[in-house]
């Protein structure tokens, strides 16, 4: 299972997750946890997700996130999620 | 599984905090491209490069664009030049052709430094050592890319004080051919002593003939993200201090552990070992001088700096160390001058002298680094500063290295820059009282006592 971290930074609004939800539905990307909190005023959102059954390829999922961020007017990442496993577990 | 907070706290440090990788270094033998036709060398060594190195540049890319995590240089280190050119090479000409292969097979793959162009003179200098000396001048004044260093002493063999004289006389024939450049020829030209075989950093990188046929070294960075943590114990005791700054360490560290076991996979060569150095750059927020001001002194140089970057230094090991399966290079605290805003702040405001540089180099990774001095300063003090900071790193079984860059046509006063990661600096005092009859005394330093441990 090749999984990554998505994370989401702006001004809240209604919609943020439905958008990226949607996305990811619609390209077979499965939601293994949400997480969400405000630090700041700033939006925070989480998500680790598994990319495996996805036909996209990495590449493309984090530059076609990064779009619908700028459209919506938030910061979307893509990450793989080992550089968060590797600084943060023994 | 990983949580949000931990999430946050990674990218944080990479946005706010200036975490990076500051370099993948490709180390390249080629011993196998040695043999007494020139043109034919020089070829090999074109046709090598290039081939090994094709893919440096976009597995670097690449793990950048997977990872969220900047890898701001990706880097090659050849064998030392002086071992290769060592059958071909009769003429300081010939041994600049070479520089000029490299220059090009550099700019070929994309990397922005190849380091090597060296010789590892250590006890004395064979003829092929010397040559290759002489010709430094000449080969950085027309390359872009290559690094040169030389290997002057050991805690083994002692101190060649032939090459030192030597070198005082290079560095300021360097400074000369590139003084239309403020004399940047100098920022590419390290002298050693104990010069470690894998190290990533520049200007001293170099592959060393321990080494395998390719590897893979990585040197991560981070001040900022160890100042950021700092600030959040202020005032607490010596225990808290060194326990976050260990703690800090251990999580960049891991960082690049992973970059350097990905790079390794992607490009199919052996993964080397991890330099844990702090490495600075001159943007704000990336200084070493600005942990040692919230550690707790006015300005880098005031009392109490070498004992602040002697635990600094030991607790980015003990924290590096667990987090990499090999750990080398020089893994410790860079003190460059002109790379750390912190540090020039600290050289303007009259806080921070050559002296107490020196003293630094005691107890941290490397030696004078980037250091601008007056371009009237004579080849003997030169010489006289390298055989000191040589002593220093002799006698405390370390490595100690002097980048230092006479600016010719500036003084004590002015300033000079160099632009990019090298940054600017103000031109630092030298004390020019004479050392010509030391210097020219000739011959060797023999190994301190310590040494002897068979």
């Amino acid at each position: 299972m090749k999984r990554s971290v998505i994370t989401v930074v702006g001004k809240d609004k209604i919609g943020i997750i439905a958008k990226v939800c949607t996305y990811l539905a619609n390209n077979s990307i499965n939601i293994l946890d949400i997480s969400q909190t405000i630090i700041q005023d700033f939006f925070n959102m989480m998500m680790i997700v598994d990319t495996s059954k996805s036909p996209k390829k990495f590449d493309e999922i984090a530059e076609e996130l990064d779009q619908i961020g700028s459209e919506i007017g938030v910061i979307i990442k893509t990450q793989h999620e080992d550089i968060f496993n590797k600084m943060h577990r023994i | 599984m990983i949580n949000i907070h931990e999430v946050i706290e990674t990218n944080k440090m990479i946005e706010q905090e200036n975490l990076d990788v500051r370099t993948i270094t490709l180390g390249i033998n080629l011993l196998d491209c040695a043999g007494t036709d020139l043109s034919e060398v020089n070829q090999r060594i074109y046709e090598k490069i290039t081939r090994v190195a094709k893919d440096l540049v976009s597995a670097g890319n690449r793990i950048q664009r997977e990872f969220g995590i900047p890898i701001v240089n990706k880097r090659i280190s050849v064998t030392p030049i002086s071992l290769i050119g060592a059958s071909c090479c009769k003429t300081v000409e010939d041994y600049v052709t070479i520089a000029e292969t490299l220059d090009r097979a550099a700019h070929e793959v994309g990397v922005n430094f190849i380091g090597g162009y060296s010789a590892l003179v250590t006890k004395a200098m064979t003829a092929s050592d010397e040559l290759l000396i002489k010709s430094i001048p000449k080969a950085l004044q027309c390359t872009e890319s290559v690094c040169s260093s030389v290997n002057v002493g050991s805690t083994k063999t002692g101190i060649d004080m032939d090459a030192v004289k030597l070198l005082g006389e290079i560095i300021l024939e360097t400074a000369r051919l590139t003084k239309d450049r403020d004399s940047i020829g100098c920022a590419k030209l390290v002298v050693f002593c104990n010069a470690p075989d894998d190290m990533p950093f520049m200007a001293g990188a170099f592959h060393g003939i321990t080494e395998g046929d390719a590897v893979i070294n990585v040197g991560v960075s981070g001040p900022g993200v160890v100042k950021k943590a700092l600030e959040s114990v202020r005032g607490a005791d010596f225990e808290t201090l060194c326990e976050t700054i260990k703690r800090t360490a251990f999580k960049i560290t891991r960082v690049g552990q992973l970059v350097a076991q990905e790079s390794s996979k992607i490009l199919g060569v052996p993964f080397g070992i991890v330099d844990l150095s702090l490495a600075p750059t001159p943007a704000v927020g990336d200084s070493i001088a600005d942990i040692l001001e919230e550690i707790g002194l006015e300005y880098a140089g005031a009392p109490g700096t070498t004992a602040a970057l002697a635990l600094l230094n030991d607790q980015v090991k003990k924290g590096g160390v667990m987090a990499s399966s090999f750990v080398g290079g020089l893994s410790g605290a860079f003190i460059p001058v002109s790379e750390d805003q912190g540090m020039i702040n600290a050289v303007e405001a009259g806080a921070l002298t050559l002296e107490k540089l020196e003293a630094m180099t005691c107890v941290c990774s490397v030696g004078l680094d980037m250091i601008a001095i007056p371009g009237d300063t004579k080849a003997s003090t030169i010489s006289g500063i390298i055989a000191d900071e040589m002593a220093i790193g002799m006698v405390n079984q370390k490595t100690t290295a002097v980048r230092i860059i006479p600016v010719i046509g500036k003084n004590v006063g002015e300033r000079v820059e160099f632009g990019g990661l090298l940054g600017h600096a103000p031109i630092m005092r030298v004390n020019d009282f004479a050392c010509d009859n030391f210097i020219n005394r000739g011959g060797r330093i023999p190994a301190p006592i310590h040494s002897f441990k068979n």
